[in-house]
């Protein structure tokens, strides 16, 4: 079903449907925002941290004898210190142990080795350079078939631990996978690299963590996108009461999939406060948190694609190489230990797959985030789009036509893919279309078939299509949690007595826009205008518990949480209503903001309904119009869009850029359709950094290159391409008001549109792939058969 | 050494160590956080303020280069309550998501709106490619700073 959903509610209620603009951006236009570093308590005090110059070392010994004769200085802490407390390691996401500082070795460059408490942030720093760690270095081990080769063991402290490798895991079906490829009339193959890259949101990570020694009451200021997740964590590691832990997330500048994990510096800094009795800041600098924090992707994949006679795709094998860096700390739910790769099966209808995953330590940053994206699918939706735009090449069919052909189609939702994921809902025929008709496809193909026909032709003309499914919103309890947490999310509702009211959310903002969006899910199902509605997160003392912004979670599993606690509210409110007109429930018509007896002019509004909750409610009735949900979603939502790009190779020194993208998105039912605009545009330019420039590599001894926005390449406004949006609305069958989610669609969805445009130009020259980023001397070096150096 | 610097119309005379960045005496100083630190290295254009009207990265000056100069923060931009056509125009247009390098593209936009009030897409991106954004993808930004430009002329 494919609809355009048309607001219900006036543009004052600013229900579901409206492009209100942002109560939020009120605070931000006049600098007035509360982001970490604003803070600043009585009497704090300022933390550094001491990295690792090398990638991998014993540590010797630590002398810190001159930086505690520095003024100012008040404490230098080292991991042997933490370890008297039982802190140097503490447990990762994915149920590994990372060091906190390090105590026996360091392995990565860039590891937490000891921290620097003192009365100015320029004395902290300062005093680093007066710390003196004897390093003994060993094996620098910088690839994950490295890892796997050597004898050298990276975890050597860990018990029972006898080689490299973090985890194997798989998902499929062998059997029926091996027999569909002994069958298959042709194979298609593909082997590529989705590179290192780091989510960069333009505020770095911190802490104020402020210890009350009388009260052992704890308040941590953080940049987090799961505080409630966090607070519980910070119990089990610290051993801390959990109800005298308090955890506060001001606003926080961009998260990206950086600000879920627990990291070093937060321990740290509230072991300081807790051994000092001031309150301790930490705030990363770009350096820090470019080599020490929440690294995505870097999954090395092979992967092939059996095809009957007809074209029609049977049957699908993927094998992965991850590298984990030191720690394995996959921000993921603890039953996959490849996040939701196995989504990789993608749009296309066919009954075998067989998915496998191997991850390596290395001597790299540890991390695994879910950059932009949940839980790897970024890594399956790339690597299924290349594969399918392999293949259409191969069999010399259109791209287009190609995936058309082996669609899932519209009438076969509910789907259940060959690794088992039940795809609730989707047109994977409409968004195409859409797409091919928005930038004129049969027109682009018809000048890129006259522009590349000339064997002079310098400038290449290339088409890259790219046919997206996602699955987002963790997610179902029976299958999804985090350390055994599962991944339900709240909403708590008050209707104050002046009809106004006060939302209270699990799930946390870096700049989606919740302060607007969830009011326009209660003015929806209360019809109380969405600037009537404060939105509260991010202060654990003061909400109900969640799991968190990220895996494009927080309209799926929070705002279905908010429809249905609203509904909790209104099914009250009918009965105070029906007191108040003197009528039966069943006799009452609702309409957004309004109960009226039926076929009667009579009625009361919502603000009326409200105040008399407080001052006029029936006996036997509860006073006050109040409720609270933990949603826990029956399934996850899948998203979907068809991306097409055309790009204009030069030849001759391998750059390219983008003449036209079109961006055809379903993500359900559209709350604020301005944000989920905005949202898409900014996905779609972390879709093309990472196609174009964006990566983190290392050097043979460990160094990490792209430690800075000088060598770690963001786009700017000049690079950026422009893009066109369109829509198709398919709304989940499951979820209360038909969305799915959006903040993540564009970046798991474009980067292959991006590199299939290139591959496009360049197949009839004999290139079949370059991985990304595709810089110029890839490219360059594909058409001259020159091997690229990284 | 004791410098005076005029900020957003204010007199600030302060005591500072020379290698102090202006940006730390902007925030923590003069207690002004609407400009913000992304990076190390000038090269994200959070802390971007305009210097006599210019617009530079207060990171990569230090406190005392700015002694008698006047300093224009985000918090400058609005004047008698009224907010600058490029604040407005931001709310307006979506230019925003976290907010982070909003100050820094607001200065800059309407350091660019002073001398060419209807500048072209291009002439706007290239005015902005100091600043980075992570959230927006810039298009918004572009056609905010264009609309204030329209809003003034």
């Amino acid at each position: 079903m494919t609809t355009v959903h048309e607001p219900r509610t006036s543009p004052e209620v600013g229900g579901i449907g409206h492009s209100v603009r942002r109560k939020e951006d009120d605070r931000f236009i006049r600098g007035a925002g509360n982001y970490l570093d604003d803070l600043n308590l009585p009497g704090m005090l300022h933390m550094a941290i001491l990295r690792s110059p090398v990638a991998h070392a014993r540590i010797n010994s630590i002398d810190s004898s001159a930086a505690m004769e520095i003024e100012g200085v008040l404490a230098v802490i080292t991991g042997e210190a933490l370890a008297a407390h039982g802190l140097a390691w503490m447990p990762t996401l994915s149920g590994d142990t990372q060091a906190v500082l390090a105590t026996d070795k360091v392995r990565f460059q860039g590891q937490e080795v000891a921290v620097v408490i003192a009365t100015h942030p320029y004395i902290a720093h300062d005093a680093l350079s007066h710390i003196d760690v004897d390093y003994e270095e060993l094996e620098a081990i910088t690839s994950p078939q490295q890892s796997l080769a050597t004898s050298t063991l990276i975890r050597d402290e860990k018990e029972g631990q006898t080689d490299n490798v973090a985890y194997t895991w798989e998902a499929g079906d062998q059997d029926s996978t091996d027999a569909a490829f002994a069958a298959a009339a042709r194979v298609v193959s593909l082997d590529t690299h989705y590179p290192r890259s780091h989510p960069a949101p333009l505020e770095t990570c911190g802490v104020v963590a402020d210890v009350n020694s009388i009260t052992g009451q704890a308040t941590i200021y953080m940049t987090s996108q799961a505080p409630h997740a966090i607070r519980t964590v910070f119990a089990l590691v610290a051993g801390l009461p959990e109800e005298k832990i308090r955890i506060v997330t001001q606003d926080i500048g961009g998260g990206f999939g950086n600000k879920v994990p627990v990291y070093p510096g937060y321990v740290v800094a509230t072991a300081a406060s807790l051994l000092i009795g001031k309150p301790v800041k930490w705030i990363e600098s770009r350096t820090e948190n470019l080599i020490s924090t929440g690294f995505a992707r870097d999954f090395h994949m092979h992967a092939e694609l059996a095809l009957d006679g007809d074209n029609r795709i049977t049957a699908m094998r993927a094998g992965i190489l991850s590298d984990q860096g030191a720690f394995f700390s996959d921000a993921q739910p603890t039953q996959f230990r490849a996040g939701l790769f196995h989504i990789c099966t993608g749009s296309y209808d066919f009954p075998s797959a067989h998915v496998t995953a191997k991850g390596a330590y290395t001597n790299k940053a540890p991390g695994g985030v879910a950059y932009r994206c949940s839980f790897r699918v970024t890594e399956a939706s790339y690597l299924i789009e290349r594969l399918v735009d392999n293949a259409a090449h191969e069999v010399e069919m259109d791209p287009a036509d190609f995936r058309a052909l082996n669609f899932i189609k519209e009438d076969q939702f509910p789907y259940l893919s060959p690794t088992g994921f039940v795809y609730d809902s989707g047109n994977y025929h409409g968004a195409m279309d859409k797409a091919k008709e928005m930038i004129g496809y049969d027109g682009w193909r018809a000048r890129q078939a006259e522009q590349n026909a000339d064997p002079d032709a310098t400038k290449l003309i290339g088409i890259g299509v790219a046919s997206f499914t996602e699955v987002v919103g963790a997610g179902p309890s029976r299958q999804y949690d985090i350390l055994g947490l599962k991944m339900f999310d709240s909403a708590e509702l008050r209707i104050h007595p002046t009809g106004k009211a006060i939302l209270k959310l699990g799930v946390q903002t870096q700049g989606q826009g919740h302060e607007t969006t969830f009011a326009q899910i209660v003015a929806e199902e209360l019809g109380i205008p969405y600037s009537d509605i404060k939105v509260m997160y991010g202060d654990t003392d003061n909400t109900p518990y969640g799991l968190g912004t990220y895996a494009s979670r927080s309209t799926p599993v929070g705002g279905a949480a908010t429809a249905v606690v609203s509904r909790k509210i209104r099914a009250k409110a009918q009965k105070l209503a029906a007191h108040l007109l003197e009528a039966a429930e069943e006799d009452l018509d609702w309409e957004p903001g309004k109960f009226t007896v039926k076929g009667t002019d009579q009625s009361v509004t919502i603000q009326e309904v409200a105040f008399a909750a407080y001052t006029n409610h029936p006996v036997g009735m509860e006073a006050g119009l109040e409720g609270v949900t933990y949603y826990d979603p029956p399934n996850m939502t899948y998203p979907f869009g068809t991306y097409i790009v055309v790009v204009e190779v030069d030849t001759g020194d391998g750059t390219w850029k983008v003449l036209e993208m079109v961006a055809v998105d379903d993500c359900g039912v559209r709350i604020n359709p301005m944000i989920v605009d905005g949202q898409i545009a900014g996905g779609l330019t972390e879709g093309f950094a990472k196609a174009n420039m964006q990566w983190i590599t290392f050097d043979d001894d460990g160094n990490c290159i792209g430690s800075n926005f000088m060598d770690y390449l963001v786009p700017t406004a000049w690079e950026t391409p422009r893009y066109q949006l369109g829509e198709t609305v398919t709304p989940s069958p499951h979820h209360p008001i038909g969305a799915k989610g959006v903040g993540e669609s564009a970046t798991v969805g474009s980067p292959a549109a991006f590199t299939n445009a290139v591959i496009d130009a360049l197949w009839s020259k004999g290139v079949s792939n370059i991985d990304m980023p595709v810089l110029p001397h890839r490219v360059w070096g594909a058409l001259n058969g020159v091997e690229a150096s990284p | 050494m004791q410098i005076t610097v005029n900020i957003n119309g204010a007199s600030e005379t302060r005591d500072v160590e020379p290698r102090r960045l202006l940006v730390d005496f902007i925030r923590s100083d003069a207690g002004l956080t609407g400009t913000h630190i992304g990076c190390d290295t000038s090269s994200c254009g959070a802390c971007t303020v305009l210097l006599d009207g210019r617009p530079v990265k207060s990171c990569t000056v230090l406190a005392v280069q700015a002694d008698g100069s006047e300093v224009k923060t985000v918090e400058g931009l609005a004047e008698g309550g009224e907010l600058h056509p490029v604040q407005a125009a931001f709310k307006e247009h979506h230019g925003l998501q976290c907010g982070f390098c909003t100050p820094g593209m607001m200065l800059v936009g309407s350091a660019l709106l002073e001398g060419n009030p209807d500048p072209t897409d291009e002439e706007v991106r290239w005015a902005i490619s100091g600043n980075i954004c992570r959230c927006t993808g810039y298009m918004n930004i572009v056609t905010a700073i264009q609309a204030a430009g329209g809003e003034g002329s």
